[in-house]
């Protein structure tokens, strides 16, 4: 697959070399990073290592970071082990958040998908018990950012916990998790360059938290089980790369752009969230009266890798509930793909890719300006 | 038995590098595991749920592959895998899922008191829910009482949950027959087997396990992985910890690792092939290990049965000898007090407990852990280490240095 050409670097980025070089050099010490013998005390060091590392891309101390085995059980973590008997979540946010609660609430979203900030309040004075809410970073498909540290006075202001999913923001964009105002912050390694299996839960200090996975006590008795070492070494040197790379990355959005430009030109798309901030590497855009399915098949067949929303949910057929929320009609919803680029996408891709974005809207009917193509 | 132990000062001597002696707290990645591995961490990265690209697919066909050879291992089938974070997890999701199942058929569950820490502490929040939970006790050599498992049996009980192999003793429980008392009940059969699989022969169908939980890193697969299976004929229903996607049939959401799916998949399948001939040379190990350390006049006993008992696992007991301050004797042999998530603490045993030994006797056990990549020098070695120890040839071994006071003090083991 050497040739073909991933644009799909929300769902799982290219794992980084000296992160795949971090797993491989784990992978040979043969330990428990519990045992008390040498053995395992080495791989307790590496394993340090790497949770200094983590930490430092959010800029919080070692010991507020708990490994998980990725980012939907970071999730779960933080909105079952807070203690609180409802969640209010907003409408665009990732399954694994929506699904995580028995008792959750919506936060209704504007047509760019930013959360109404003025509605937090009066639906915390409604709740009854203790809530946490749990608003993401940036969002998977569209990659709009959210006012994280105005939720945050609202959230605190209200009385409740705040919960910032920010999976899709951390090693695209500086954030400091003392900045964001956030009481629990998820992290997870494959968008970042790391391996998958691997992820974290971010805890301020002092605040309580409930095992979800309880027995041996491990990560100070926050998650049990054996600590998946490779991973998380391969984590630590993921983090530490994107901590150091975090221009680079914001690069990627003269190749958006560009792309973007370059397809309005071709024909009336439709670019969600490209009013508001936004990170720099991901694109959802209509291809109009073409479904996404079939931009889908046409592109892999080009040998390009997009996506109609989600990993998780890329099976199913239904149009995204993220653009639903966002008020975008059944039409445009069920015409969008997400384009995201990765840190090894270069300027070269985005030719190929409106070539073949061309060739599929011309294929399935939709007349091109032939002339913008050409350019 | 012809027996020419190296003399101490040789022994000290010798830096060939510490011998790996705690297989049962993790084993080694197997090499070719890892070759296994490596391509998908860095070439063929996608997402296994991406349906919607080659990437994507590549990934989905290498989970399906490692399924297979997990389920055949077993006696499964590959729709019954369902990927986890590892056996805590595994036992986690099984204990809480069955036991929180909105239209489960009772509130009892019973299990036994020498079960891993996360089976224990599973039962005991759910316990704090309002749920029933009877733990067998065991008799002196480690094993439940299948009279007493039947007598503990009523109608409101949903769950029996009984490992397959101790993961301090080795002792391993009567599968079979437990399997064949809950399914005349009707009842479930988990089992964590994180100590057993790829050790001792298992079939789901024929010891009706109708849960299982499994773990890379035991079997020489990688940490961060491990199985339950969940039987679907009949079907087994389970309330899930973690939401989400809905990867794993809805048990389990979040995004499979591929590269530790496809190591766990290796891992079972090279044990498939070698796990008859890898325990005959395990046991072999053993009694050579047993045999020497007993010619050196060390006095030393055996826990737990060894009729009934892993191939790689020993515990011992040195009378009047505390394992920390042997331990601390053979800093270049890696063995234990007990299990390692509860290694650190300074509490003896509760499984050595259980079986009847006293406070004295369980501080005075180790165990040891042979494996796939122990050879028959490393053995001789931390034999002849241990026996120095414990008859006070060795008072200290720090690695760092030259200790010649203990090389003087050191004479030849008679």
């Amino acid at each position: 697959m050497t040739d073909a050409l991933y644009f799909d670097h929300n769902a799982s980025t290219t794992v980084r070399p000296e992160a795949a070089q971090a797993v491989a050099d784990a992978l040979s010490i043969g330990a428990n990073a519990s045992s008390v013998h040498r053995f395992g005390r080495l791989a307790k060091r590496v394993m340090e290592d790497a949770r200094e590392r983590v930490a430092a891309l959010v800029g919080v101390t070692p010991s507020q970071v708990i490994f998980t085995s990725g980012g939907t059980e970071a999730n779960n973590l933080a909105l079952n082990g807070a203690g609180c008997d409802q969640v209010l979540a907003s409408s665009v946010e990732h399954v694994s958040v929506l699904d995580a609660h028995k008792s959750t609430n919506l936060i209704p979203v504007d047509e760019n998908g930013l959360v109404n900030v003025d509605a937090i309040g009066p639906l915390l004075d409604a709740a009854s018990g203790p809530v946490v809410v749990s608003i993401m970073y940036a969002n998977n498909e569209t990659g709009v950012i959210q006012p994280v540290a105005r939720i945050a006075e609202q959230v605190h202001a209200g009385r409740a916990l705040f919960h910032c999913d920010a999976i899709q923001g951390v090693g695209k964009v500086a954030l400091g998790f003392n900045d964001t105002g956030a009481d629990l912050m998820s992290l997870s390694a494959h968008k970042i360059g790391g391996p998958q299996g691997v992820g974290a839960l971010i805890v301020r200090d002092g605040l309580n938290l409930a095992p979800l996975i309880r027995g041996g006590g491990q990560e100070l008795r926050k998650r049990a089980g054996t600590e998946n070492l490779p991973g998380i070494a391969g984590f630590g040197a993921a983090a530490e790369t994107a901590l150091n790379t975090l221009d680079a990355f914001a690069g990627l959005a003269v190749l958006r752009d560009r792309l973007e430009a370059r397809i309005t030109q071709l024909a009336p798309v439709r670019i969600f969230g490209a009013e508001v901030e936004r990170l720099a590497n991901t694109s959802c855009l209509t291809m109009p009266g073409v479904n996404s399915e079939t931009q889908v098949i046409g592109f892999d067949i080009a040998g390009i890798a997009i996506s109609a929303g989600s990993a998780c949910s890329s099976g199913k057929v239904e149009p995204s509930h993220v653009l639903r929320a966002m008020g975008v009609g059944e039409d445009d919803a069920a015409t969008a793909i997400r384009v995201s680029f990765g840190w090894n996408s270069d300027d070269g891709d985005v030719d190929r890719f409106v070539d073949a974005w061309g060739g599929v809207y011309s294929r399935a009917g939709g007349a091109t300006n032939a002339a913008a193509l050409a350019s | 038995m012809t027996h020419n132990p190296a003399p101490v000062q040789e022994l000290l001597k010798d830096r060939k590098g510490p011998i790996y002696l705690d297989n049962q707290a993790t084993t080694p990645t197997d090499p070719r595991v890892v070759e296994a591995m490596l391509p998908f961490f860095s070439e063929r990265f996608g997402n296994p749920h991406s349906s919607s690209h080659a990437f994507g697919w590549d990934a989905e066909d290498a989970v399906k592959a490692a399924r297979k050879q997990i389920a055949d291992l077993i006696g499964a089938d590959a729709s019954e895998i369902i990927f986890t974070s590892g056996a805590t997890e595994s036992n986690n999701l099984a204990l809480k899922g069955a036991g929180r199942f909105p239209h489960r058929k009772g509130n009892h569950i019973i299990t036994t008191v020498v079960e891993h820490k996360c089976v224990l502490d599973s039962c005991r929040q759910l316990g704090d829910e309002g749920l029933r939970v009877t733990y067998l006790k065991v008799d002196d050599k480690g094993l439940i009482d299948l009279t007493a498992l039947e007598a503990a049996i009523d109608d409101d009980t949903v769950l029996v949950s009984v490992m397959a192999v101790n993961n301090e003793t080795g002792v391993i429980q009567p599968m079979a027959e437990i399997g064949a008392l809950c399914r005349k009940h009707e009842i479930y059969f988990h089992s964590d087997c994180a100590q057993a699989v790829g050790k001792v022969p298992l079939d789901v169908n024929q010891m009706h396990i109708d849960l299982m939980s499994i773990s890379g890193h035991k079997l020489y697969g990688p940490k961060g992985i491990g199985v339950l299976y969940v039987r679907r004929r009949p079907r087994v229903r389970l309330q899930p910890l973690i939401d989400g996607g809905g990867q794993e049939r809805g048990l389990r959401s979040g995004t499979l690792p591929t590269p530790l799916c496809v190591g766990l998949g290796e891992a079972c399948a090279i044990a498939a092939a070698e796990m008859a001939d890898e325990g005959t040379r395990l046991k072999a190990l053993r009694t050579r290990f047993l045999a020497r350390l007993r010619a050196s006049n060390c006095d030393v006993r055996v826990n737990g049965d060894m009729d009934h008992r892993v191939a790689g696992n020993l515990n011992l007991r040195f009378p009047g000898i505390r394992a920390e301050d042997l331990l601390t004797k053979i800093r270049g042999v890696a063995i234990s007090t007990g299990s390692a998530c509860t290694s650190a603490s300074v509490e003896p045993s509760y499984v050595l407990r259980a079986m009847g030994l006293s406070h004295d006797e369980a501080g005075a056990s180790v165990r040891i852990g042979f494996g796939r990549f122990t050879t028959t020098d490393e053995i001789d070695r931390a034999a002849d280490m241990i026996s120095a120890a414990v008859s006070g040839q060795i008072t200290s071994d720090d690695s760092g240095q030259d200790n010649n006071q203990m090389a003087r003090n050191a004479a030849p083991v008679a």
